[in-house]
């Protein structure tokens, strides 16, 4: 195959503040506001909000403190976080960053100026390094680039004046398929649907085999038929654009170059399950598209495919508003994204009752990840026999798949499902392979005795990402990070995952330190079957994966790095002292450890 | 020597409590005491651990050098090491200074606070040395049990040690274990 470079390309250079009525007074939209504006969410702001937006001022309170890009305390008027992602991050640069501008990582410069941290994959992984910088994407980092950040924040150079081609993302697209390569006409799956009546559009979308993309496979169908049928003042349609399992960047590139297919998937649903609201929420590290999704928002109202009467139908109205996150992966989990849609911190909520019976202000509510709605559109053109003809028995269809990491093309490739993990290494120029990451580090990692197993719900399920790990790679460092990953995004709601995905991290922390002992990596298993078993949702019973699958293909790494004791302190005893040595400036025998 | 299991019982960074609610178990000491013996142990004013212990009863977590001496005498003596109470588990109240550097609690305690005099930070070479933060007990030693509870109660202690005599894994029913 001959990879080519996608051509849409898209700058994120715009201002972040809209007054437009797509962009509504959500609270999180409010926040973000008075932190571009002011750098923190001083107290004074919180009240206020409280009082404008009808809400306690403890669920603001709480809401600044769980997502990761609010802050109580000023952070520096440019505020820059790299993403940590092993694919799309580069801790060296951020360091190298931090060391020319003078400024410790986590902090903010005394004058004010900057303040520079780390932030959980960003979703440019097909082209980073990448960074954020006051909210907006720059790619392709380099050391030259970074010298003339650095020297554009020590001039205070406005965002709007640096170089336009430093915020652009390109979409990388490298193998269509299905849904990329057929052509949409916006209003025909909307048409197809009011031809063919609703019950029997609900029957093909059902036939077709179309399952949730967002990696978990529920039926589509299905799902839209318990909605429909569950009984409530109001249906909703919710986007799942909170994509944020790491390496994962394919609702990216569908929403930038296919937010029609996107947005009349959603419209479908609205009509087959008697929605007349659908939200899209969208993570905050996608804000730029913004503009564009906005747009073709407009054109569809424009166009009658969205608003009152659509297509002349007297009693079908629907709009779609676009919910900006703030930074926490657990809102991709579908009932945190309500209650982050709900204005609250993105806490699981306990299922049953699941959302299409009780899900966004108590309704029934269906929730679909970007890539699922995009098919159901192209399905209502298309039919059901075009969508399962492709893929395998329990797999129909494609699937987009975000490739990164070691190869020569990443980007996105969309495949039938049944498809070999060899077959898509050797399109994307990947050899000496050490590891693969299917789906993200809640997902599946396997070695090269695997590649011959295949991509679909019977075999390897993916949500889309598949991070590949050369020879020369430190699996062992892409484990721990995964580890930091999970221990930094459990929304702490319940034990087993808050303090277990903590001591998972420490345990991992402790064995690359070269302290670890085999007592430790027993205690890992152990704590990890318990997380895994006894976490309130899929964050938690995920969490573990990559620590268990390395244990079980890749001892080696763990065994090179073991002391061969019976037990080692977590930390160093005697530098523990050294505090008090300096305070009372001993040094005798019985001042050391 | 008799055939009794040996039991050494010691308070780190604690606050006696655990020995106290230990001792709660009133009259039921003197039969547990036809089945064990006490070797190093607050009760006993034995200094060190014979080599030959079987339990070793830690309460308190490790928050000074001479904490670390004696957790270490303790996992090298006893078969079984059980960690008692809340601050050998997890710290606990002494570890409430980790919110603050040992700089900064040391600085008020001597120098700072109210109604200090002479301020200055002791050094005499006698004192054991501040670790900077205080640790639970399993940080630094290998822990085979946790009795948990602040403090746990005489129930608890009598149940793990019966439990332990009767060649069983401890195991305590939940009503010993829900406070609430």
């Amino acid at each position: 195959m001959k990879p080519h470079h996608g051509l849409n390309t898209h700058t994120n250079l715009i201002s972040n503040e809209n007054s437009d009525h797509l962009y509504n007074n959500h609270l999180l939209h409010r926040l973000h506001d008075i932190q571009q504006q002011l750098h923190h969410i001083p107290k004074q702001s919180i009240t206020d909000l409280a009082e404008e937006l009808k809400l306690p001022v403890s669920q603001i309170e709480a809401a600044i403190d769980f997502y990761a890009f609010f802050h109580r305390s000023a952070r520096g008027r440019f505020d820059i976080m790299f993403s940590n992602c092993t694919s799309c991050g580069d801790m060296t640069m951020m360091q190298y960053l931090c060391d020319q501008l003078s400024v410790m990582p986590g902090e903010t410069r005394a004058d004010g100026a900057v303040s520079i941290s780390d932030a959980s994959c960003i979703g440019m992984c097909d082209q980073g390094p990448a960074l954020l910088i006051n909210g907006r994407t720059i790619t392709q980092l380099s050391n030259q680039r970074l010298d003339l950040i650095a020297e554009y924040i020590q001039d205070s150079t406005p965002l709007e004046q640096w170089p336009v081609e430093w915020f652009e993302v390109h979409d990388n697209v490298r193998k269509n398929g299905l849904l990329l390569s057929a052509p949409f006409e916006p209003g025909s799956g909307l048409l197809a649907a009011i031809k063919q009546g609703a019950e029997s559009m609900l029957a093909s979308i059902d036939d077709s085999g179309l399952r949730g993309r967002g990696g978990a496979g529920f039926s589509t169908g299905m799902k839209w038929k318990f909605c429909r049928e569950a009984v409530g003042d109001a249906h909703y349609v919710v986007c799942n654009a909170d994509e944020g399992e790491p390496g994962t960047f394919k609702d990216r590139i569908l929403l930038t170059s296919h937010a029609h297919s996107v947005f009349e998937g959603m419209t479908i649903c609205g009509y087959l399950i008697g929605a007349q609201k659908g939200y899209l929420y969208l993570r905050a590290e996608y804000r730029y598209m913004l503009p564009v999704l906005q747009a073709v928002l407009t054109n569809r109202q424009e166009s009658n495919l969205l608003g009152t009467k659509i297509l002349a139908q007297q009693d079908f109205n629907f709009d779609i508003e676009i919910i900006i996150g703030a930074g926490a992966y657990i809102c991709g989990e579908e009932s945190s994204l309500i209650e982050s849609m709900e204005q609250k911190r993105g806490v699981p909520r306990v299922r049953p009752p699941f959302p299409v019976t009780c899900g966004y202000l108590g309704q029934p509510t269906v929730v679909n990840n970007v890539e699922t709605l995009a098919a159901a559109a192209h399905i209502a053109v298309h039919g059901s026999d075009w969508f399962n003809a492709h893929g395998s028995d329990k797999s129909a269809g494609s699937k987009i798949l975000s490739i990164s990491g070691d190869c020569l093309n990443p980007g996105a490739y969309e495949y039938a499902f049944g498809v070999s993990i060899q077959q898509i290494l050797d399109d994307c120029g990947a050899e000496d392979v050490q590891a693969i990451q299917v789906s993200g580090p809640s997902g599946t990692l396997i070695g090269p005795d695997e590649f011959e197993r295949k991509l679909g719900f019977e075999d390897l399920a993916t949500g889309g990402s598949f991070m590949i790990f050369g020879k020369d790679c430190d699996l062992l460092k892409v484990i721990q990070n995964f580890a930091h990953f999970f221990a930094h995004e459990s929304c702490g709601f319940c034990t087993p995952c808050r303090v277990g995905t903590t001591l998972l991290r420490n345990g991992l922390d402790k064995i690359c330190k070269g302290c670890g002992t085999q007592y430790d990596v027993d205690e890992m298993r152990r704590m990890a079957a318990l997380v895994k078993r006894r976490s309130h949702c899929g964050l938690g019973q995920t969490a573990p994966n990559p620590i268990l699958d390395a244990l079980e293909r890749f001892p080696e790494l763990f065994n090179a790095k073991l002391v061969h004791s019976d037990y080692e302190p977590h930390f160093d005893l005697d530098a523990a002292l050294e505090e008090a040595r300096q305070l009372t400036k001993r040094d005798d025998a019985e001042a050391h450890l | 020597m008799s055939n009794k299991i040996r039991v050494a019982t010691t308070s780190l960074a604690g606050c006696f409590g655990c020995h106290m609610s230990f001792l709660d178990i009133d009259e039921r000491i003197v039969e547990l005491i036809e089945h064990i013996e006490f070797d190093r142990s607050p009760l006993t004013d034995i200094k060190h651990c014979s080599n030959t212990c079987d339990i070793g009863l830690i309460e308190g977590g490790l928050c000074n050098a001479e904490n670390v001496h004696v957790l270490k005498e303790f996992r090298e003596n006893c078969k079984i090491v059980i960690a008692v109470g809340a601050c050998a588990i997890n710290g606990g109240v002494p570890a409430m200074r980790n919110h603050f550097t040992l700089t900064e609690c040391l600085e008020e305690a001597y120098l700072n606070g109210v109604g200090v005099d002479n301020p200055m930070i002791p050094n005499d070479v006698e004192i054991p040395l501040l670790l900077n933060k205080v640790h639970p007990i399993h940080e630094v030693v290998h822990v085979d049990y946790y009795l948990p509870g602040c403090p746990p109660p005489a129930d608890a202690f009598m149940k793990v040690l019966t439990d332990l005599l009767e060649g069983k894994e401890p195991s305590l029913p939940k009503d010993i274990l829900h406070y609430d």
